[in-house]
């Protein structure tokens, strides 16, 4: 018998796999941080269990462009070895620590929980489309997997793809398995300055339906962005027939440097650094202009990403009037927003979710209520 | 009859069959139905031909409001329920029962909406995947997922196998490029999964049903994620004199960053039944690489230069560029009519695990010598870049008790792709041909948690008996739901 206390640090996958056993004997609520860098979990009652000891790389082979990592590695980590090796994570994991003011360093473990994807989503997905495979240990203890370190696998029934996103409340992830890329070699950025969402989404629209793989499309502040990528002699051809379609407009160009600069603050959303509620909203991307007029009406900013499929919403709008305009709103930050963090669904849907979590954690245990809506 | 068990046919609905075609005529139009015994022969099997069983009843709804009546008899009513697109599982996954009811997609095949501005398209899941490639093709879009069975098998089969294809290296296989789904729950309910905004906040129940086998519900409309079409494409060959060279191309190749569409391997065997057949002109030699690349031409041409300077440090016996497009049908003919090519040879079981890049070569290896062991040929053909492998096994079914040795070699090699870190499918899915092996590569309580799931889903199990799922294992979830 494990006596629960204040704070609990497993620092391997047995380790917390008795203590789960033990937690949902005792039916003990727990509130699991990674790296703890967001502050949602606050606001569950809950005993909290710190995973990030359960860390460090277990094979990356950059050849196949796999890597297996402990769930409590910290991001940096792995993205430091990755560039070494000329690859990265696809998914472009956001480093949200400068807007929800937590203070850990962000874990892998915690960006799949979250299923947290960057720009680069339109074009090459996100970051449950990079994930071959996971272990987690279920609310009764037991230690899982499902998946594996092979790109292409249909085994059985895809728990990866239902535990990606699941932010904790069906198992705790140990060892996940993903797909890294090779970095580009060239990238640029064309920006349009002086526009609106309407005319963004213009640009956006004809921009990816051109065969040269956009791989970011942002708005903020009156500027709509574009992010070409590949090998050098690629992104200046791509470059210059972009140029040359959007030849009316006044376009800035970024090269290399400016463009990874400019598009890691797009990631982490650093222009909504502060107090305020943020909104994660997602829509149709030709919706986003007459939602985020609407969004405005409610006061505060808006910046858009995934061309415009994705707004950010910082702002003072109540959380029923927001979901009036766009359903689909998670509060990332709660800047004294009560309520639900997550958008209703449908009632089907919330039955066999809630009956989903019964099954991997009959006890309730794990980060209960957070995902309720 | 061969190796893999289904379970008797329940004797109380066979004598109920009256009764439910009755039930079902009652609440479907006239034609929607059919019993008739020389009708129901058509659904008897899919790709997977050893294996036959011709259903109670089949159903051909004409709407997502139809098929959601036709459910909620069959489960009023205790019937079991085999959802069936075209029927080229090549796994059994398509394989009626007797006292089933096989509810087919054949006539849900409208395109609903093609929205380009936003990148999606609408579609009836009964639409093939080839005709969703045609009616895009006008746009300037395509679907990705392509696999070689595109002409027949519908998106209503590729969703439930998460099918793949050649292109997948690139962009991904089904669930990467599905964006929502409308389903028919065993209740009867209809629900939509994920929809035309990327993502979605909660449980994410779309890639959980992506690949399910028509365990968890049946899907009868999908929002698909269209890519604008690249401006050109162009494959070139590379010969070389040993398997482990190519598998060492291989890893260069997508070490080195540039992301070829494809790269597909074929060995020796099929080499020779290949230029047999199709007389396709390649190289005599052990091992042939197809790499293709996608761009403008000057992009092309840049991607092709690197890759042909990471062939050339390992001295490929030839390097075939092609400069226009009749070359580039050349150098595809063979890959293409590989398997047209291998039936001609006599029958064959086609497998589908995949391993780890790195482990091609060892793989290859080891399947030579079980080969040797097992006293039948092999060949291979499969998508490299991504260690999706395809041996080709082939016997002579007319010869009592070749189809058992060729499925004990099968065994034998997809244990083999476990053990070196790989799994029993990368594409067609484990249906009935794989289901006993999946204790291969689960342990009990990983299967046990996977089927907690379906049985949410699916309480009184009646979605597509008898599949995915080891019988043992499924024994406690049947008896808890038949009580
Ligand atoms: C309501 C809400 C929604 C969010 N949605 C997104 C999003 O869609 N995209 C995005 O980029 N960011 C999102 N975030 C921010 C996101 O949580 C962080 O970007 C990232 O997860 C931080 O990693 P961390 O290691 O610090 O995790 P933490 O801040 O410690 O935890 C993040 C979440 O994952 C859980 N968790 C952490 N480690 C594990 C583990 N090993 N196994 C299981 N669960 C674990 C935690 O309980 C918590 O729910 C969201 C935040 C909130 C509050
Ligand atoms: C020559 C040949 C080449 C092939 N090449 C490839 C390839 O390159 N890549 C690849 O991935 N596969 C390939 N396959 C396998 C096969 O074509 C795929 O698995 C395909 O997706 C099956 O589609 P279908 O419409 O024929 O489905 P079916 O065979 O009818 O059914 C397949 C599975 O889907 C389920 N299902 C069908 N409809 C529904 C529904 N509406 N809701 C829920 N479940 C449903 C069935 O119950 C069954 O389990 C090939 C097959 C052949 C014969």
């Amino acid at each position: 018998m494990i006596t629960i206390i204040d704070q609990l640090a497993p620092t391997d996958e047995a380790e917390l796999s008795e203590l789960l056993t033990a937690a949902s004997e005792d039916r003990q609520p727990l509130r699991i941080l990674g790296g703890g860098t967001r502050t949602e979990t606050k606001h569950i009652a809950g005993t909290p269990l710190d995973v990030s000891a359960i860390s460090g790389i277990v094979t990356y082979e950059p050849g196949e462009m796999t890597l297996i990592a402990r769930a409590g590695t910290p991001l940096p980590e792995i993205e430091a070895m990755l560039e070494a090796e000329g690859q990265s994570l696809a998914f472009e994991p956001p480093d949200l620590r400068g807007v929800l003011g937590g203070r850990g360093i962000p874990t892998i473990g915690g960006a799949i929980a979250a299923n947290a994807s960057g720009p680069r989503r339109i074009r090459t997905g996100a970051c449950r489309d990079h994930l071959l495979g996971l272990r987690f240990v279920d609310g009764q203890g037991r230690i899982l997997r499902n998946g594996g370190r092979v790109m292409k696998n249909v085994t059985g029934l895809d728990l990866s793809r239902l535990l990606c996103g699941s932010h904790g409340t069906l198992g705790i992830l140990t060892e996940v398995a993903i797909k890294t890329l090779p970095h580009a070699q060239a990238r640029a950025t064309l920006g349009f300055h002086g526009t609106d969402e309407l005319r963004a989404l213009g640009i956006f629209s004809k921009a990816l339906a051109t065969p040269y793989e956009v791989s970011g499309a942002a708005f903020l502040d009156g500027t709509a962005w574009l992010r070409i990528e590949g090998l050098p002699p690629q992104v200046e051809y791509r470059q210059q027939r972009l140029l040359e379609m959007f030849g009316a407009h006044d376009i800035q160009t970024l090269d290399g440097a400016g463009t990874r600069e400019l598009w890691r603050g797009l990631r982490d959303v650093t222009h909504f650094a502060g107090d305020l509620p943020l909104w994660r909203i997602l829509v149709k991307p030709t919706d986003a202009p007459a939602a985020t007029a609407r969004l405005r009406d409610l006061g505060g900013r808006v910046s858009l990403d995934w061309g415009g499929g994705l707004i950010w919403y910082c702002g003072p709008g109540e959380a029923s009037s927001l979901r009036q305009i766009a359903p689909h709103a998670t509060l990332v930050r709660r800047g004294g927003v009560p309520g639900p963090a997550f958008p209703p669904e449908a009632a089907a849907i919330t039955r066999l979710s809630q009956e989903l979590r019964r099954r991997f954690d009959p006890a309730g245990i794990l980060n209960p209520g957070l995902m309720d809506s | 009859m061969s190796g893999i068990i289904m379970p008797q046919p329940d004797s109380t609905i066979l004598a109920r069959a009256a009764q439910i075609v009755a039930a079902l005529r009652e609440v479907l139009p006239e034609d929607t139905v059919i019993s008739d015994g020389n009708e129901t022969r058509a659904y008897e099997c899919d790709a997977l031909t050893a294996y036959r069983c011709p259903p109670l009843a089949v159903v051909l709804p004409r709407s997502t409001a139809e098929v959601a009546a036709a459910m909620r008899i069959c489960s009023e009513m205790g019937v079991p329920v085999v959802p069936r697109g075209a029927g080229t599982s090549l796994a059994g996954g398509a394989l009626p029962t007797a006292d089933c009811v096989v509810i087919g997609t054949a006539r849900l095949r409208d395109v609903l909406e093609i929205d380009t501005d936003n990148r999606f398209m609408r579609v009836q899941t009964g639409v093939t995947n080839l005709s969703v490639s045609e009616v895009l093709a006008p746009h300037g879009f395509f679907y990705a997922p392509d696999p070689s069975s595109q002409l027949a098998c519908t998106i209503a089969g590729n969703i439930a196998m998460n099918s793949g294809g050649a292109h997948c290296l690139k962009y991904g296989v089904t669930t990467n490029n599905l964006m929502g789904a409308t389903v028919v729950l065993t209740s009867g309910e209809i629900v939509e999964f994920g929809g035309s905004q990327a993502g979605a906040a909660g449980l994410d129940l779309l890639g959980l049903l992506c690949g399910s086998e028509g365990q968890l519900g049946i899907v009868t409309e999908a929002v698909l994620r269209i890519l604008p079409r690249p401006e050109g494409a162009r494959p070139v060959l590379i010969g070389f004199d040993s398997a482990e060279v190519a598998g060492e191309c291989v890893a260069r190749i997508i070490r080195s960053g540039v992301l070829p569409v494809a790269i597909e391997y074929m060995d020796e065997p099929c080499l020779r039944a290949v230029e047999n057949f199709a007389k396709a002109g390649y190289p005599d030699c052990p091992a042939v690489l197809i790499v293709e690349v996608e761009g403008s031409p000057d992009e092309i041409a840049v991607q092709i230069a690197h890759i042909r300077e990471i062939a050339d440090a390992l001295n490929p016996v030839e390097f075939r560029e092609s400069r226009n497009a009749d070359d580039a049908l050349a150098i595809w003919k063979g890959r293409k009519s590989a398997f047209g090519a291998m039936g001609r040879l006599g029958d064959y079981i086609c497998l589908d695990g995949t391993v780890p890049v790195g482990q091609l070569p060892h793989t290859l290896r080891r399947i030579g010598e079980l080969s040797k062991e097992h006293g039948l040929e092999v060949a291979n053909v499969f998508h490299a870049g991504d260690g999706n492998m395809h041996p080709l096994i082939l016997f002579n079914a007319n010869e009592p008790g070749q189809l058992e040795r060729a499925e004990a070699f099968g065994a034998d090699i997809l244990r083999l792709c476990v053990e070196v870190g790989g799994c029993l499918t990368g594409e067609h899915g484990v249906g009935i041909e794989k289901r006993d092996l999946m204790t291969a590569q689960y342990d009990p309580d990983d299967l046990a948690i996977q089927m907690e799931v379906k049985d949410v889903f699916d309480p009184a199990w009646l979605l597509n008996p008898a599949k995915v799922f080891p019988l043992d294992s499924s024994a406690r979830y049947r008896q808890r739901a038949a009580e």
